[in-house]
């Protein structure tokens, strides 16, 4: 096999599997950018795997070729309802913020099987029958390396160059950095750090129901207690590495992506098959953890993440 | 109302909302909730075998909760006991098939390795919080997925290929034919005694230690350790040492007790993540890791007779657990309620 032939196969394999980890890395990024801490994202993720794979599987019939996508829509949805459950114990109940993403992760894997068992009689749901398929562009499948993209892998790179833009350079944005690195400061200027932590919480669980519904309804297929085991706590990683900056969420799910794809279809490549797949699996936690630890470049969070906010406390 | 009567009364009130809003979501979903609650009744006093299978579940619980409460005690949080219980399991098992040695030797061996193991997996976050201050919430987390693919990895290297060790040797096993014949033959083991044995040393630890004293002390306040002449940096290490043996000695419990053997795995235990529950509604305490280990243990294996008897998902109980924790985490909401109401009574 030649270098480019390489190339061509691994990169939008590379892309393919690390869509729904850039997009769950970015709802992070909003959410942590705000101050609050979400360990929820595995259980975010969950729930819209579970949502997209369910109403794809009910409403086939009535939205046929475009299903995947309005599942999609349902499973935004869904998660931001969702998320609304860490957004009141985190910005209102003052609640500890990690051990309530751990209920959230919990909760969510519990009441999705408990649903999937109640409507399915078994553990797993069926296989879907409309997925996402790749970019099918005459002129566009021509172009070396990025021609065999899917359709999600372009949504997930325009939306983390949305959120860097939204971010950085709308009044918004300055108004969620400002509540996660100094919201005292950030009310005295007349900045609600209620309402913007709720929807910064809440984008974060559009993100992450619309990346678990990516997952399900392009990797998995059908949704059962295996098909998010940890997707959601690399997301976290990517967006840890990528130093809760949107672009570098994505340029660290992107790494992760090809680490993930690599330890799948590795074994077909020279060198690479060489390679015990366990230091891929462990690739991406590891490198989060050197990148914490400062030996590949410092990564430090938003002053004030994970810290309520109680009005006139000094 | 006294504080302390408050602090008590937060967890029950966790638990009872728990298992309401479990019956309000039986019940929504078209299922028999007293029925429900019935068969996990049923499920865990049921008769002796039930009972003894019920204690076999509580004994690494009772360990997953002490480690993550020791680790709270010292201000920290140890997410990664589901990895550092891992590890321990691989490692009791690895001591038990490897070598065949006297009872007296062997025993003690594995489940000093599995401690061994779980303390390494607890050493590194530990050292990265003191000398780097990397969260520890992360690190732990980031750890619990290396424990999980290095582990199966392991297996595979030290089987030769296969998924599943071989049975451990019987002279590292913690098999008691005594309990078993008392619970008509369930998987009861001593383990639940090396489970309480532990519960007195964290005490020991924790009250009646310098070591300990410095901990607590480190944990209420560095800055104010650090200006009493504290190693802060030594004290967090050591937590997070002894937090990840004793959940290292909880893999132990299902390597030489339960199962006998370490297999590979596509998923975490819970029993980590369970841990965290155990110790919130322990408040932290030895006392209290056993209570809350006994009710989540209890609710984990009793719910395995719902599908059964009454036709509800065993995955209920899971959401029940969710929602304690969750509840317990908002405690200040339950807090302002039970201090309105004591006002109230107050005014008449």
């Amino acid at each position: 096999m030649g270098l480019l032939e390489m190339i061509n196969f691994i990169v939008p394999s590379a892309i393919f599997y690390a869509a729904p980890l850039i997009i769950v890395a970015l709802g992070g990024v909003f959410s942590e950018r705000s101050g609050v801490v979400n360990i929820g994202l595995e259980g975010l993720m969950v729930v819209g795997a579970f949502t997209g794979v369910v109403f794809n599987l009910f409403f086939v019939d009535v939205f046929g070729d475009a299903t995947a996508w309005v599942s999609l829509i349902v499973a935004i949805i869904v998660g931001m309802l969702f998320s609304l459950l860490l957004a009141v114990a985190a910005v209102s109940f003052r609640a500890d913020q990690v051990v309530t993403g751990v209920a959230i992760n919990l909760l969510a894997v519990a009441a999705t099987i408990f649903l999937v068992k109640k409507l399915f009689d078994k553990g797993q749901t069926d296989t879907i029958a409309v997925n996402f398929s790749r970019i099918d562009i005459g002129w566009f499948n021509q172009i070396p390396i990025i021609g065999d993209l899917y359709w999600t892998s372009i949504l997930a790179i325009v939306l983390a160059f949305i959120a860097w833009g939204i971010i950085y350079y709308t009044p918004f944005g300055l108004r969620l950095r400002a509540v996660g690195e100094h919201p005292a400061a950030a009310d005295t200027m007349g900045v609600n750090v209620t309402k913007m932590r709720y929807i910064a919480v809440m984008i974060s669980g559009a993100m992450g129901g619309l990346g678990g519904a990516i997952y399900a309804q392009s990797i998995s297929q059908d949704f059962g207690h295996a098909t998010i085991t940890g997707q959601g706590f690399m997301a976290l990683a990517a967006l840890i590495f990528g130093k809760w900056h949107p672009l570098g969420a994505m340029g660290a799910a992107l790494f992760f992506g090809f680490a993930q794809s690599l330890s799948i279809v590795g074994t077909s490549l020279p060198f690479f098959s060489e390679i015990p797949t366990v230091f891929l699996y462990i690739l991406p936690y590891v490198l989060t953890i050197l990148a914490l630890a400062g030996f590949i470049g410092r990564a430090s969070a938003p002053k004030a993440n994970g810290v309520p906010y109680i009005k006139g406390n000094r | 109302m006294s504080n302390r009567t408050t602090n008590l009364l937060v967890p029950v009130l966790a638990v009872v909302l728990g298992l309401l809003v479990g019956a309000i979501i039986m019940w929504v979903s078209g299922y028999d909730a007293i029925a429900g609650y019935a068969a996990l009744w049923d499920g865990i006093f049921g008769d002796l075998y039930r009972v003894g299978e019920t204690i076999r579940q509580i004994t690494p619980y009772i360990l997953a909760g002490l480690a993550v409460a020791f680790a709270f005690r010292a201000g920290l949080f140890n997410i990664g006991v589901e990895g550092q219980l891992i590890v321990g399991w691989f490692a009791a098992a690895y001591v038990g098939v490897a070598v065949e040695l006297p009872k007296v030797i062997h025993l003690p061996l594995a489940i000093l390795a599995a401690a061994a193991a779980g303390a390494l997996w607890g050493f590194i976050p530990g050292l990265l919080k003191a000398k780097f201050h990397v969260h520890e919430v992360i690190v732990t987390i980031m750890m619990n997925y290396i424990a999980l693919h290095v582990v199966n990895a392991l297996i595979e290297v030290v089987t030769g290929g296969s998924e599943r060790t071989e049975r451990i040797f019987p002279s590292a096993s913690l098999r008691s034919p005594f309990l078993e014949a008392l619970t008509d033959y369930s998987r009861l083991h001593y383990g639940i005694i090396v489970a309480l044995i532990m519960v007195v040393v964290m005490w020991f630890i924790l009250d009646k230690t310098t070591t300990g004293f410095e901990l607590k002390s480190v944990g209420f306040n560095q800055h104010a350790s650090q200006y009493a002449g504290m190693k802060v940096d030594r004290n967090i290490i050591l937590a997070m040492v002894i937090s990840g043996a004793f959940a290292g000695i909880g893999g132990a419990m299902e390597a030489l007790g339960t199962f006998e053997y370490v297999s590979s795995k596509g998923g975490f235990t819970g029993i980590g993540f369970d841990g965290i529950a155990v110790a919130l509604l322990g408040m932290n305490t030895p006392i209290g890791v056993v209570l809350g280990a006994t009710l989540f243990g209890s609710l984990k294996y009793g719910a395995l007779n719902m599908p059964n008897a009454a036709n509800i998902p065993v995955e209920i109980v899971g959401i029940v657990t969710a929602i304690i924790i969750y509840f317990v985490a908002a405690s200040y909401v339950i807090r302002l309620l039970i201090e309105r109401a004591a006002r109230k009574k107050e005014a008449k």
